[in-house]
């Protein structure tokens, strides 16, 4: 004994209990606290921060462009979070948030895309063009996009759940390569707003760089909505998601049941 | 029950959702040869693949030999052979080449290796044809030479997993032969099988799974096919 | 009982070896693939003498990691059509005996097209890619395709898409790899100063490095059930 986990059959089939129905309190208080809190960054962006001198109006997609992509950082990292533990643990919970981890990021890196796009129109003139950091960043959506074929391509659920806890793993590289990219290629065009420049900052072109203290509210509003957009708003997303797949799982295992009988 | 070669102990595999054995006991001596019956679906395979270490058990604990699983799944598959129905071996290499490798593989002694491939090519009968590639092969014959592949480092117990599927008449005779010796040299055989003649003739024990659990469990002596049927016919309606 | 480390690995090695010498399908349709690449290559982009300078490490490396690509999934294929990945599992050797075994195979396969490909490129762009540094960084590169290649292929062999996906799954995990190849090579072939690209030779080295020790940990799980 105690080589292999004790793991009664119940453990194995969902509560069926009718509460699991309901919404969980802290779920929906957390869902509320959510809205509220991006509502007031979005009005923070559009009303309180000062309009920038260079770029004019079109700078404030900054505020949701930069946050959405802490959001999907923080939501791929749950993915290889729930990867590791799920082969750790092989408890099915963990690789249910290795999944909505990696669909709420797609989500958020969509968002992340399209509100550079837009930003890019007017200020690079174009709505894509193949910077190192978009392309970097495009193939980082296609990874996560691999992840869900990977998925759709096995039957066996617990050989499909195993394989995608390494890929989910795998697949982070690319997201930190997205994000070393800035700091690490010299000719990229994207502007960083975040953290040290590792490359001579003077020999880059950066086309609609800014400087985060020369507008008012600028530093205050990024923070607020970075912190809002990378805690709340994946957590939410998140929790929600799981509880949609707890609840398939149950409709699976019910409908199992009743053909079974 | 304590010293016996295998002891399993309510061991449960799921795939997924679906539980495919359910605390499922047992307990085989040594030199016993069990036949596992039961319908497609009742575990038969599962169960070999589990006590193989190709898998591992969703609980319960399997211990060969002292070893237990999956903890020392390492030395539990040096005392274990299997052959399946897949013949698990190279198309581009021939028998020799084959056998050499797994060899390598299971660390048999380098001194007299090629004399226990002579030994176990001449005993499945393919010693002429030592030197052809597997894809030249029947069916068979790739069979056949999968059972030496099977016996190479000498295993405690012998995992047969229906190989007689698409077997000739030869091929079967031969398994069959290798497996009443293997019962005479006090080796441990557990065979998976649809047929209950088979089982009958070859084993010492009739094991019938239903359901992932065990659902009879009785010696085959002065037991005849007939018999043997109505019971499976009684445990897994 | 249990077979030690490196006997295990140079089994699994020396099968594989002596598999390619007697069929050599790998090296064959990997050499193959290469050659016409860079003839596709050379008249779909219409390389001129100095178009060519620019673009041929391009040319090289996206040549290299397809002919991995391929590779890679005959070398699993093998694994798989017999039965022989649980033939291999039932041995008592450390899984990643059995990775390492994989690996090294792979890589010396891909780097034996890798070199034949750079002597080709030397003759037919009439261009000097015989430089050692260049070499050490054709060996890094393939050895970081083959390090992430033989994880997923085992994956993917397994799957119902089979060899579809593998480019699929690998070309946006290899992407680094090949980035950073594709910038070292540049600088080398460019003749711009050491300090120039000698940073993303490094970093190739780091993401081996990397990417090694996460095959190392991972790869049990992609083949036990």
């Amino acid at each position: 004994m105690g080589a292999v986990r004790q793991m009664p059959m119940t453990d194995s089939t969902p509560d069926v209990s009718p509460q699991t129905d309901r919404m969980p309190r802290l779920l929906m208080i957390l869902t509320l606290v959510t809205i509220i809190a991006v509502a007031v960054g979005i009005y923070m962006a559009l009303f309180y921060a000062g309009t920038d001198i260079e770029q004019g109006e079109v700078q404030r997609i900054f505020y949701i462009h930069v946050p959405s992509f802490a959001a999907t950082f923080v939501a791929f990292s749950a993915t290889v979070l729930g990867g590791i533990l799920y082969l750790r643990t092989r408890s099915v919970k963990w690789d249910t948030l290795a999944l909505a981890g990696v669909e709420v990021g797609l989500v958020l890196a969509i968002i992340n895309l399209a509100t550079g796009s837009v930003w890019a129109r007017p200020i690079w003139n174009t709505w894509w063009n193949w910077d190192p950091r978009l392309t970097l960043d495009a193939i980082m959506v296609l990874t996560y996009a691999a992840y869900l074929m990977l998925r759709n391509g096995i039957e066996n659920p617990e050989t499909r759940r195993r394989f995608a806890s390494v890929y989910g793993i795998f697949a982070f590289a690319t997201v930190i390569a997205t994000l070393m990219i800035t700091r690490i290629r010299p000719d990229t065009i994207h502007p960083v707003v975040f953290g040290p420049i590792l490359t001579d900052a003077s020999q880059m072109s950066v086309q609609g760089d800014f400087e985060l203290a020369a507008t008012a509210g600028v530093t205050t509003v990024i923070a607020y909505n970075s912190f809002v957009w990378s805690t709340l708003l994946p957590a939410t997303l998140i929790w929600h998601r799981i509880r949609l797949e707890n609840l398939a799982q149950r409709v699976q295992s019910l409908k199992a049941r009743v053909l079974g009988e | 029950m304590a010293n016996s070669l295998i002891q399993i102990h309510e061991l449960v595999k799921a795939f997924g959702l679906m539980p495919v054995l359910r605390k499922l006991d047992l307990g085989i001596e040594r030199g016993e040869s069990v036949a596992l019956l039961g319908p497609n679906g009742s575990g038969k395979s599962t169960l070999l693949r589990l006590l193989s270490g190709l898998s591992k058990p969703t609980g319960g604990t399997i211990s060969v030999g002292g070893w237990e699983l999956p903890r020392e799944a390492a030395a539990v598959r040096a005392q274990i052979g299997m052959v399946s129905h897949k013949p698990l071996l190279y198309e581009n290499l021939n028998a020799r080449e084959n056998l050499r490798f797994f060899a390598r593989l299971y660390n048999l002694p380098a001194a007299n290796r090629e004399q226990r491939i002579d030994l176990l090519l001449e005993r499945v009968g393919l010693a002429r044809r030592a030197g052809d590639l597997i894809r030249t092969y029947s069916r068979g014959m790739q069979q056949r030479l999968s059972i030496a592949r099977a016996m190479l480092h000498d295993p405690e117990v012998l995992l047969f997993d229906e190989p007689y599927t698409g077997l000739d008449q030869a091929a079967s005779a031969m398994l069959d032969e290798i497996a009443l010796e293997t019962r005479a040299n006090g080796r441990t055989l557990i065979m998976a099988t649809h047929e209950l003649d088979r089982a009958v003739r070859l084993a010492s024990r009739a094991v019938i799974l239903s359901r992932g659990v065990v659902a009879f469990d009785a010696p085959t002596a002065g037991m005849d096919t007939a018999a043997l049927a109505a019971k499976y016919a009684e445990v897994t309606a | 009982m249990k077979t030690p480390f490196i006997s295990a690995v140079l089994a699994v090695l020396w099968k594989d070896l002596q598999v390619e010498l007697r069929s050599r399908e790998l090296v064959g349709s990997m050499g193959l693939f290469a050659l016409l690449s860079i003839l596709i290559f050379s008249f779909a982009l219409e390389l001129d003498r100095i178009a060519r300078t620019e673009s041929v490490s391009g040319v090289l490396w996206v040549t290299v990691v397809y002919a991995s690509v391929l590779g890679l999934n005959r070398s699993l294929a093998m694994e798989r059509d017999q039965g022989n990945l649980d033939a291999l599992l039932l041995a008592p050797v450390d899984r990643t005996a059995i990775y390492f075994g994989k690996l090294i195979g792979n890589f010396i396969f891909t780097l034996v097209v890798g070199l034949t490909l750079i002597l080709l490129m030397t003759v037919l762009y009439n261009l000097t890619l015989t430089r050692l540094w260049l070499i050490v960084v054709l060996v890094l590169g393939t050895l970081g395709f083959s390090t992430v290649g033989t994880l997923l292929a085992t994956m993917t062999v397994q799957t119902r898409a089979r060899e579809s996906l593998l480019p699929i799954v690998m070309m946006p995990v290899a992407l680094p790899l090949l980035l950073s190849a594709v910038r070292a090579s540049t600088g080398i072939l460019n003749e711009t100063p050491q300090e120039d690209w000698l940073a993303w030779v490094q970093i190739l080295a780091v993401l081996n490095v990397v990417y090694m020790t996460m095959s190392f940990l991972l790869f049990e799980y992609v083949i036990e059930e």
